[in-house]
């Protein structure tokens, strides 16, 4: 099963806080530029797998590899080649565009001139120029989201670990969020999203669900969705969940 | 490898104009790190002071001869004393006090002069209001060196033996307040400012969501940390600076030691009140919370335990034990001996150390806290 097209290669990963356990021997790989889904209801252990992937937590036990690197050996590695976008969206509300921009891009050691060209292409592709110095804290939330996300992905990292990037805002900006997503998954970028919206599900290359610290089934949309004799990946989770 | 320092030296020069663009950008913040220390330092200054001028007292002279007459003019002339009211008898002394306005009555006996050059001895009755018993001590020890520069003055006159103690306060000639209270403001703004700013703007990337980001990033916490305390050590010792130029400018209190050394050691405390201040935030991810910790947690016990009102050396002994725990006592120790007293190193390295040793144990507490937050 060992791919060298596998970004994410988990093994058996737990994370135990205590006596309760929040991931229960996680096991699966994500393909290269591929849109992985990761979905549970809310205390299923979503955040706490993204937080061991990204390297903000440690495991408790198990093997995992992203990028190709080992997580206990080659941690700030591992950190210069993933983009990690939390559920806050996390800018900073009173730096403007640019300043944020820059500061994040600084942060990854990005030359003075690649940062320029970027922030260029960026604010042309957003269509920011009339607002790229206005402060953070004076735009939309989808405008943040979707800058936010920009960010995540501005130094070009091979994997982009996004944490319910869409909760809080309405259906059009999700449906231009993910025309986003597949734009990363398309120049090469892996894609490894949490939600727990059931149509995002179905955006997905491939989703898992995730009960109780557990994954309890992996697998593209169409094919969960035949084996679970559902129309929908609601009635896929639901059927699942109540297992 | 060069690449690399060049690297993490863009890294952090870039944390720290962003930490300066939130300063800038707060009027809050700005307010607390250069308002709060000069109003309070001016407030200190000129309204907390032990002085007493102008006091109101009552004379009730039951003798009303040449001596009693000059030792009142006396009174009057020291400007400590201002007399509001002559009493006629011994009855209208508790009407004045319930009044509220004379804080001290001074009651010649009948006689005195009389009595004075006969026996050698005359009484005065000196009767305070004790509800406000700093005062009233203070007032006594006043009318006292009054009337023994009187008798001084008299002793050739009177040719008796005398042993009168020539004082000499040292340090402080003047015995002004302010020279007691500057040191200790100082001592509890830095901390406070410093401990306050560095514990709510770690916190607050924390409740931005920020902190996980940078902490994803490949900066190392250390870089996150001293990126973000960078700031504050340079707007610290700014108000370090400033404090000890208004005492000097504005209060007159001298620097007789070594100016360098006296900023090195506000520097030091600096650091000491930041480590503080980022133990502070491994314990809390909320704003609100680091910013009560550091005001409860630091203020009070600042004003009351660090020596800097009340002296050590009178409180109960666990609470003399709590005093020394406290990095501000150390402070205030080191400032007064370089300022007042013109102490040199060698007199003040034992207070340093101390402080250093905090410093240490702070930061190896807060990289205790945060590892085992990974785990």
């Amino acid at each position: 099963m060992v791919n060298s097209d596998d970004i994410i290669i988990a093994r058996d990963l737990v994370k135990k806080f205590g006596d309760f356990t929040a991931n229960d021997h996680l096991t699966f790989s994500v393909k290269k530029g591929e849109v992985f889904g990761f979905l549970g209801a809310n205390g299923a252990g979503k955040t706490t797998a993204i937080k061991v992937l990204c390297g903000l937590s440690y495991p408790t036990s198990g093997e995992l590899t992203v990028s190709g690197y080992n997580i206990y050996t080659h941690r700030e590695k591992i950190k210069q080649n993933i983009g990690y976008m939390s559920q806050k969206f996390s800018l900073y509300e009173d730096l403007s565009i640019v300043e944020n921009i820059h500061f994040y891009a600084g942060i990854y050691g990005l030359s003075n001139k690649v940062i320029r060209e970027r922030t260029e292409e960026l604010i042309g592709m957003l269509d920011l120029q009339n607002v790229r110095n206005k402060l953070i804290k004076d735009l939309p939330l989808g405008w943040k989201q979707k800058i936010s996300f920009s960010v995540a992905i501005f130094h070009r990292p091979s994997v982009v670990f996004l944490d319910e990037p869409t909760s809080g805002v309405d259906p059009i900006t999700r449906r231009q969020f993910w025309q986003m997503i597949y734009d990363a998954a398309h120049s090469g970028i892996t894609v490894f999203v949490t939600t727990h919206y059931m149509d995002e599900a179905e955006y997905c290359d491939r989703v898992s669900i995730m009960v109780d610290g557990k994954i309890v089934a992996l697998d593209t949309p169409l094919n969960l969705m035949r084996l679970n004799d559902s129309v929908n990946m609601e009635g896929v989770f639901l059927k699942l969940a109540r297992q | 490898m060069k690449t690399d320092r060049y690297i993490n030296l863009k890294r952090f020069r870039g944390f720290v104009v962003k930490e300066f663009h939130h300063i800038f950008r707060d009027v809050r913040t700005l307010v607390i790190l250069f308002g709060i220390p000069v109003i309070q330092l001016l407030l200190f200054g000129f309204v907390v002071t032990n002085e007493i001028r102008d006091a109101k007292i009552a004379v009730f002279d039951q003798s009303k001869d040449y001596i009693t007459t000059r030792i009142t003019q006396k009174i009057v002339s020291s400007g400590y004393f201002k007399i509001d009211r002559k009493l006629e008898s011994a009855s209208q002394i508790e009407d004045v006090f319930r009044e509220g306005n004379i804080k001290m009555v001074v009651m010649f006996e009948a006689g005195f002069a009389r009595k004075l050059e006969k026996d050698g001895q005359a009484g005065i009755q000196v009767i305070t209001d004790a509800s406000e018993p700093n005062t009233a001590n203070i007032l006594v020890n006043y009318l006292n060196s009054v009337t023994l520069s009187y008798m001084a003055s008299q002793q050739k006159a009177l040719q008796q033996m005398q042993i009168i103690p020539e004082v000499r306060m040292k340090y402080n000639p003047e015995l002004k307040g302010v020279f007691l209270f500057v040191p200790g403001i100082m001592a509890m703004l830095l901390i406070l400012i410093s401990a306050l700013m560095t514990s709510i703007s770690i916190t607050r990337e924390k409740e931005l969501g920020t902190m996980e980001v940078l902490l994803a990033s490949p900066l190392r916490p250390f870089q996150i940390i001293s990126g973000k305390v960078m700031p504050y050590i340079l707007l610290s010792f700014m108000n370090a600076v400033l404090i000890i130029l208004i005492s000097f400018f504005v209060f007159q209190i001298p620097v007789h030691g070594n100016l360098l050394l006296l900023l090195g050691e506000c520097l030091l405390y600096i650091i000491t009140a930041l480590s503080l201040g980022i133990l502070i935030s491994t314990l809390t991810s909320s704003q609100q919370i680091a910013m009560m910790i550091s005001l409860v947690g630091l203020m009070l016990p600042t004003i009351l335990l660090s020596g800097f009102i009340f002296p050590v050396e009178n409180m109960p002994l666990i609470l003399q034990g709590l005093c020394y725990l406290m990095p501000p006592k150390y402070f205030i120790t080191i400032i007064k001996s370089i300022m007042l007293k013109g102490a040199g190193f060698s007199y003040v390295w034992k207070e340093t150390l101390i402080l250093a040793g905090m410093t240490l144990f702070f930061l190896f507490l807060s990289i205790k806290k945060f590892k085992t937050r990974l785990e």
